[in-house]
């Protein structure tokens, strides 16, 4: 099988430079320079792969981006290896492994070929028809299908490769490096400006580069010797960024695109190893160029998918760029003239043209010229009816088109053949512009979409043959007057130019190509990898799909991973035959983002693992690590949960540290409580507009806790609120809520209050809080501030002085979120570990014990007070808390206010806090358990849900805080708390459960 | 991704900002004065405009600044930013 | 009262069975096959607008063709048109993620979306098209411990409320979709998560056509192409519809327009508590399977399922502003992907094969809005937000009843416009922060 189809004669191909590679297990070799898919044809292997549905054999068919059928898996390694890769992207490396897909057991030999004889069976949408007998039994026969569909496989370990982000900022951006492009970056350079220029391939130069036909002449030389020599020129721009190997992935608005840069995928497995595998270019430019080109189309006749019909263009890229013979009997079928250029180069390298099948009636240009000079057949106004080969092309049918172009006349003439090109005209690659906001217009004297110049967005430009220009004339010298004025630029380098090019006259199109048979017993495929045929259409619109995107979904035409754009001008072009619309008319689908599959890891870049999101970290973090605790995530914090000792589980921590905190003396580190500094003279004001309750009277000193509604008058945020001057305050948030907190106050204030004079800032990360609670605490604190009077009198609960610890200034405020008597340190951050040390060896005599946020919750849960967030959910009120003192009821107005007094908001049954306590003592409820009176009565009546629950070791008993339907009535009553397996008794409380008359606040 | 003229700072990445919703809807200034159904329309009911809006931005990741934005939210094309408590600069 | 012309069965059933010679079953598959595929019926007709309807639906996406469906089956209507400004199901029906699940929390929501999960479970037969009800299970993910404890309240509700949720501890998440990282070194740990597992996916295109076919099979007209103008009311009764196609007069207009609800309430001179915001959805290039289920995380934002295809389904973000450009900002993917990696870093060298977006309505307690209005005859089934699609055939039902009897269901009671005026909301937040 194995043989060489390589030519000697070539500029691009290093042939002294040979490269193994696998392909199914079979090694292989090429050379650098190639793509897999030159390589493969080089030792004559065209079949590599199965189609998605009938599992049809398929070959390369086309070279670059837009090939649907040669996709392949790469390596086998379970972490690198890549599904669903082009072949005819995809670099040679030494060392490439490269395996068939969808197929089982071999591309050779697959089973699920069978579905090619069920096929009559398989129509467009036949899944929606069936599979729902028994009613049960879609899941099962969905196994079957799921597992025969798919491409490749995904890997199965974690990716080890490097993904990177590159913000760019510059004045022009250049995507494509044909010769558009080169000629568009070489002015935009000239004139000074920043410029980018971006290609997907490893080389510049588009199709021109390998032009060598004499036919096409630039100022007297040949066009490729021309274009070469513009590249070389491009070195010379500093201000001129050239990237290979990156892809334009897509165009949002506001010029803001991503191009994908593949960095090691050329390279040997073992040369990539601590590379950055791909870059994504996040570029904002000032303008776009567009020169993204056209792509050849196919054409549709019965069997045109077998392994050998390619495109022409493409037949002769392998031919002139990697030296490749696509086969060694090669006819050609087209309804324009590029074929010819394909036939000339086959011809020039010796290989066997047979004949030229063209549905046109005669073509006079140059290059058609040329071809019958050579002697080449041309069989005019005739087309291919059928193919035969199953892995392979063997032969083709032609029959006579009649006047019309309707129907096939005359008798079929065979012609053997290994490769057939194919040439259906050229479509322009529009998705970028119309990605951008563009809209397209429709060309009807070459069935083209091209950018409206009347709606084209601002700062960009499309050129060249994306925009719908196919003459090599047209090209530069509509690019070059186009960016004069693009670019406003006076005069150009390339003003004089001189063109000679052939000049295609003849255009014959013919969407769906006719047979001698009825549709019904054909295979014209429109959609090769996904199965989809000529009929597949014209059943959808039988069936009343009459929308372009209707039938592309019913039909699946154009969603494969080449995104149709091989397929969707023919579907377009069928549906406008069959229903008699003007394609205009019809318009398109929607051109979606990626312009090609872009890596998910490329999109996330470095912001994985650990870098996934930050972490924010108290300025004590480093001690509770050493001291071993546990960590909860809160928010972004780190926040220690509890410290474990001696192997302790968590309960076990818990009670001990809870009851050491009652027992004698307790240190938590409320680091990430937000902090908030107020100053101006509307402060106090301010205040009693966002609170619930009143603030001008607060004497300077003291602290008050306050409660925040949201303006729907649901409970948002609390915390205690210190008055350092007579316009100063510091405000505390919860360590969640703290940056809402704030963005919702500024927004009152710049928004609705700017008459206020009011200053707010963010003093969490500045400020540590260390929190010493306990009967002892004071004692502790003695040792640390020896000067200060710490006298109930001088120093009073809900307090604060301003003091030095070591002569570093901090603030001491009296408040308790435990219940015992309590002093919180704030002090600046860098100082903050010091002094938490400084506490813990005043307070070693004391247990002084360290504990987490658990024993927290415990505590304060034990003085039934309110965790927002945990015991409120956005629907309870102040009264539904049983914080009906804390609303200050002759206050004008404060946000929230109002809601509170609507019909729904003043119901007696709405849910409000309560304490429950179990029947049985060491009984604890599962946070989230709901609550019933009567399990027996259906549908069961849910009262309620516990919001908080624990063992109270001081209590020595299981405690809960609980929201239940009129709870404020129902003290006492026994209600149900079920579980999947038991049913818990439980009684309604008070929700204050330790201490009652707060007497420990001062003891 | 938009480019924000943030009238403080200049041009900025759209990343940076937070949109607030519909501006010039005032605060009422006697809550208490209005029935349930008028609160309701204040706090909830929005035009949601397809075409020309003028919404809130607050340039979050930046000065902090609350302004004014006017924005067809048909093709998301910024006709205008304003500070709070100018006139809009257009219609 | 409205005018309704009384039930003519025979006319409905000659419809019907006309329309209906056509069923679809491997037997006409068959059949069809021996004839080329030449022989299949419209699935439903492209009739022009007549002058007058007993009911118009303004929205052809799923929704709108359910509430069609179901009022020419239940409630005896069969002159009823569904007007659609572009092709059906081309909104939000053809782009989401198609999630279903009925584990809700509240009392209202969970009776909502059990109900509508109810007919899911019954739906391919019932249209006679397989809409690919897929029953593989919708598992929610906890990442800390305030997650933890809502996931467990909503999983104990939900159980109480007659709807299969469990929670699942992390071995078990691991051991029911073995590919996500429950390492508990990562950033978010997993902790647990609720796993319901009548909930699914289903084909989404498959809802909104076999909607229509049954639809049409009825009598309905289904008017494509065509765009509301106006809504035209004498007082406050409605009076018809102002469109690209006429005027179409009708004294019952049921308003399914997701995104666009409220550019059709301006219409009408009503405001809706709805901002419409870009939501955007992705797939991968297809692969064999590899995930089984459907896997949410409200915390890191990412939820993922496998289509038949094999392409893997990813939901990202809203973006804050409103916007009716059925495109979101980059940054919104990116940050959904960066979770997706973060739970399964096997998925690095995916490649996302497209992307899209939507424009969802939502409602500041993300629950729904079906409801009447204070214009007679003009009702509203909006506020969706970014998870309507799983409530489709529910909707349409209780929409249809809401239609016919001038009355909401029981079932849909809670979701009506008043509670935004007397405070009694459906706050779905906890839940359904990403409700798909």
């Amino acid at each position: 099988m194995s043989k060489n189809l390589r030519i000697n004669k070539n500029n691009f191909i290093d042939q002294t430079t040979r490269i193994s590679f696998k392909f199914n297990g079979q090694k292989l070799f090429g050379y650098k320079g190639d793509t897999l898919a030159s390589a493969l044809l080089a030792n004559n292997i065209h079949l590599v792969g199965r189609s998605f549905k009938y599992h049809r054999p398929r070959g390369i068919m086309t070279c670059g981006s837009e090939e649907p059928n040669a996709i392949v898996q790469i390596g086998n390694d379970p972490s690198l290896t890549d599904p669903n890769v082009r072949a005819t992207e995809i670099e040679l490396y030494e060392g490439l492994d490269a395996s068939s897909q969808n197929c089982w057991p071999s591309v050779n030999f697959d089973i699920g070929g069978i579905n090619n004889f069920l096929s009559p069976l398989l129509p467009a949408g036949f899944y929606y028809k069936t599979f729902m007998w028994p009613a049960s039994f879609w899941e099962k026969y969905e196994y079957f299908i799921r597992h025969s569909a798919g491409l490749g496989k995904a890997p199965t370990k974690s990716d080890p490769d490097i993904y990177d982000h590159q913000y760019s900022h510059c004045d022009v951006l250049v995507v494509g490096g044909g010769i558009s492009g080169i000629i568009s970056a070489k002015l935009s350079a000239e004139k000074g400006l920043d410029t980018i220029l971006i290609d997907d391939k490893s080389f510049l130069g588009g199709s021109t580069i390998y032009q060598e036909n004499e036919c096409y002449k630039i100022n007297s030389v040949n066009s490729n010797k021309w274009l070469a020599n513009e590249i070389e020129s491009l070195k010379n721009y500093p201000n001129l960024l050239v990237k290979n190997r990156t892809s334009l992935a897509a165009f949002h608005g506001y010029n803001y695109l991503l191009a994908r840069e593949s960095l090691t995928d050329h390279l040997s497995v073992n040369e990539r190893k601590g590379k950055v595998r791909q870059r994504l270019w996040k570029i904002r430019a000032k303008k776009v160029i567009i020169a993204s080109g056209s792509i050849e189309r196919p054409l549709i006749f019965s069997n045109n998918d077998r392994p050998g019909i390619i495109l022409s263009s493409s037949i002769k890229k392998y031919i002139d760029y990697y030296g490749v013979k696509t086969g060694e009997n090669i006819s050609l079928f087209t309804n324009n003239d590029s074929a010819y250029e394909a036939a000339i180069s086959l011809y020039k390298s010796g290989v066997k043209v047979n004949v030229i099948v063209d549905i046109r009636k005669n073509s006079d240009s140059l290059i058609v010229k040329e071809a019958l000079e050579l002697g080449l057949k041309v069989l005019w106004e005739s087309s291919v009816v059928d193919t035969q080969g199953y892995k392979r092309i063997k032969s083709f049918e032609v029959m006579k088109l009649s006047d019309d172009g309707y129907n096939v006349v005359g008798n079929r003439s065979k012609y053997s053949c290994d490769c057939l090109g194919i040439s259906g005209g050229w479509t322009p690659m529009v998705h970028l512009f119309t990605q951008s906001g563009g809209k397209l217009k429709f060309r009807n004297e070459d069935n083209v979409f091209i950018p409206d110049e009347n709606k084209t967005p601002s700062n960009q430009i499309s050129v060249g043959s994306c925009n719908g220009e196919f003459k090599l004339n047209e090209i530069v010298v509509n690019t070059i007057e186009n960016l004069k004025s693009f670019l406003s630029l006076n005069n150009s380098c390339y003003d004089g130019i001189k063109i000679i090019c052939p000049d295609e006259k003849s255009k014959r199109n013919i969407w769906l190509l006719p047979s001698d048979k009825p549709i019904g017993k054909t295979k014209p495929f429109l959609d090769f990898q996904n199965d989809s045929t000529a009929k597949d259409v014209k059943l959808a619109l039988r069936e009343g799909f009459k929308s372009i995107e209707h039938v592309k979904r019913y039909t699946t035409t154009g969603m494969g991973t080449d995104q149709g754009k091989l397929s969707n001008m023919h579907a377009l072009g069928i549906i406008a035959d069959t229903t008699g619309t003007n394609m205009g008319e019809l318009g398109t689908t929607t051109f979606r983002p990626p312009y090609t599959p872009l890596t998910f890891g490329a999109i996330v870049g470095r912001n994985v693992g650990k870098f996934f999101d930050h972490t924010r970290k108290t300025a004590i973090h480093n001690w509770h690590v050493k001291n071993k605790a546990e960590f909860e995530n809160v928010g972004h914090w780190k926040r220690p949960w509890y410290f474990p000792k001696n192997g302790e589980n968590m309960h076990q921590a818990v009670q001990r540290e809870s009851k050491a905190a009652r027992d004698s003396a307790g240190i938590l580190d409320a680091s990430t409580l937000g902090k908030i500094d107020i100053q101006g003279t509307d402060s106090s004001e301010f205040l009693n507009r966002i609170y619930t309750n009143a603030w001008s009277k607060l004497e300077i000193g003291k602290c008050r806790y306050g409660l925040m509604l949201n303006e729907d008058g649901m409970v948002y945020d609390d915390g205690v609120t210190t008055r350092l001057g007579e316009n100063h305050y510091i405000m505390t948030t919860t360590t969640g809520g703290a940056a809402n907190v704030l963005s919702k106050l500024e927004d009152y204030l710049q928004t609705e209050w700017p008459e206020l004079d009011v200053y707010l800032t963010t003093v969490t990360d500045q400020y540590s809080t260390i929190s010493i609670c306990g009967p002892n605490s004071k004692k502790i604190l003695a040792k640390i501030v020896p000067g200060l009077d710490l006298s109930d009198n001088n120093f009073p609960h809900m307090s604060f002085k301003n003091t030095k610890i070591s002569n570093v200034n901090c603030r001491i405020m009296r408040i308790s979120f435990t219940g015992e008597h309590s002093y919180e340190i704030n002090i600046q951050s860098n100082y903050a570990e010091d002094v938490w040390i400084k506490c813990m060896e005043a307070g070693k005599e004391f247990n002084l014990t360290p504990y987490g946020t658990e024993t927290m919750h415990l505590l304060r849960a034990e003085k039934g007070f309110i965790i927002t967030g945990q015991d409120t959910d956005g629907t309870l009120t102040p009264s539904d808390l049983q914080m009906d003192w804390i609303i200050g009821k002759r206050k004008f107005d404060f946000i929230g206010k109002r809601s509170l007094y609507r019909s729904d908001t003043i119901r007696e049954d709405r849910k409000q806090l309560v304490g429950l306590l179990t029947e049985d003592p060491k009984e604890v409820l599962e946070e989230g358990a709901q609550l019933v009176e009567n399990i027996n009565k259906k549908p069961i009546e849910m009262l309620g849900h516990v919001t908080s629950s624990y063992f109270s070791p001081n209590l020595n008993k299981s405690i809960a805080l609980a929201v239940v339907k009129s709870g404020k009535k129902l003290k006492g009553k026994k209600l149900i708390v079920p579980m999947e397996n038991k049913n818990i008794n439980v009684t309604i409380t008070d929700t204050v459960f330790y201490d009652k008359e707060n007497k420990r606040l001062n003891a | 991704m938009f480019i924000i003229n943030c009238p403080y700072c200049g041009e900025r990445d759209q990343t940076e900002f937070s949109c607030g919703g519909e501006a010039h809807i005032e605060r009422p200034k006697q809550p208490t004065e209005l029935s349930d159904d008028q609160w309701a329309e204040y706090l909830f009911m929005r035009k949601n405009i397809k075409g020309v809006q003028f919404e809130r931005w607050n340039h979050a990741h930046g000065c902090r600044k609350w302004f004014n934005m006017v924005r067809d939210t048909s093709n998301d094309k910024i006709q205008a930013v304003y500070k709070m408590g100018e006139k809009p600069p257009v219609k | 009262m409205c005018n309704l012309k009384p039930l003519n069965i025979q006319y409905l059933y000659s419809i019907y069975d006309q329309n209906m010679k056509n069923k679809y079953s491997i037997f006409s598959l068959i059949k069809n096959a021996l004839s080329g595929h030449e022989n299949w019926q419209r699935a439903w007709r492209d009739p022009e607008p007549k002058k007058e309807y007993d009911a118009i639906i303004i929205g052809g996406g799923g929704h709108g063709l359910a509430t069609a469906y179901y009022l020419a089956k239940k409630h005896k209507l069969i002159n009823i048109a569904v007007v659609e400004k572009g092709w059906i199901g081309g909104g939000n029906t053809g782009r989401n993620t198609t999630i279903i699940r009925s584990n809700y929390l509240w009392d209202a929501s969970a009776g909502l979306y059990d109900h509508a999960l109810k007919i899911w479970e019954g739906l391919s037969q019932e249209l006679n098209y397989n809409v690919m009800f897929s029953q593989r299970g919708v598992m929610n993910l906890a990442h800390n411990l305030q997650d933890v404890r809502d996931l467990k309240r909503r999983t104990h509700a939900n159980r109480l409320n007659g709807i299969d949720a469990v929670w699942l501890n992390t071995e078990e998440v691991k051991k029911f979709c073995p590919i996500i990282n429950t390492s508990p070194n990562i950033r978010y740990p997993v902790l647990g998560g609720t796993l319901q597992k009548r909930a699914g996916t289903a084909r989404h295109d498959a809802v909104a056509w076999g909607y229509a076919r049954g639809a049409d099979a009825m009598g309905v007209d289904i008017i494509q192409n065509c765009e509301v103008k106006g809504i035209k009311r004498n007082g406050d009764q409605v009076e018809g519809i102002e469109t690209t196609k006429g005027f179409i007069k009708s004294k019952k207009i049921g308003v399914v327009a997701a995104g666009h609800s409220s550019v059709i309430a301006n219409m009408a001179g009503i405001r809706l508590p709805l901002e419409s915001k870009p939501l955007q959805a992705l797939v991968s290039e297809p692969v064999k399977p590899i995930i089984d289920t459907v896997v949410m995380s409200n915390a890191v934002h990412a939820y993922v399922s496998q289509s038949d295809k094999g392409e893997l389904v990813i939901g990202a973000g809203t973006d804050s502003y409103i916007s009716y450009t059925q495109k979101g900002s980059h940054n919104i993917v990116e940050e959904t992907l960066r979770a997706i990696l973060e739970l399964y870093p096997i998925f690095s060298r995916m490649k996302m094969l497209r992307q899209w977006g939507g424009i969802v309505d939502i409602c500041p307690d993300a629950s729904p809005i079906i409801s009447k209005t204070q214009i007679k005859g003009l009702y509203f089934n909006c506020g969706w937000g970014t998870g309507g699609f799983k409530a489709t055939p529910g909707s349409g039902d209780l929409f249809a009843h809401t239609i016919a009897n001038d009355e909401p269901h029981k079932l849909n009671a809670a979701f009506n416009l008043n509670r935004f005026v007397s405070g009694d909301l459906v706050d779905e937040h906890g839940a359904a922060a990403v409700a798909h």
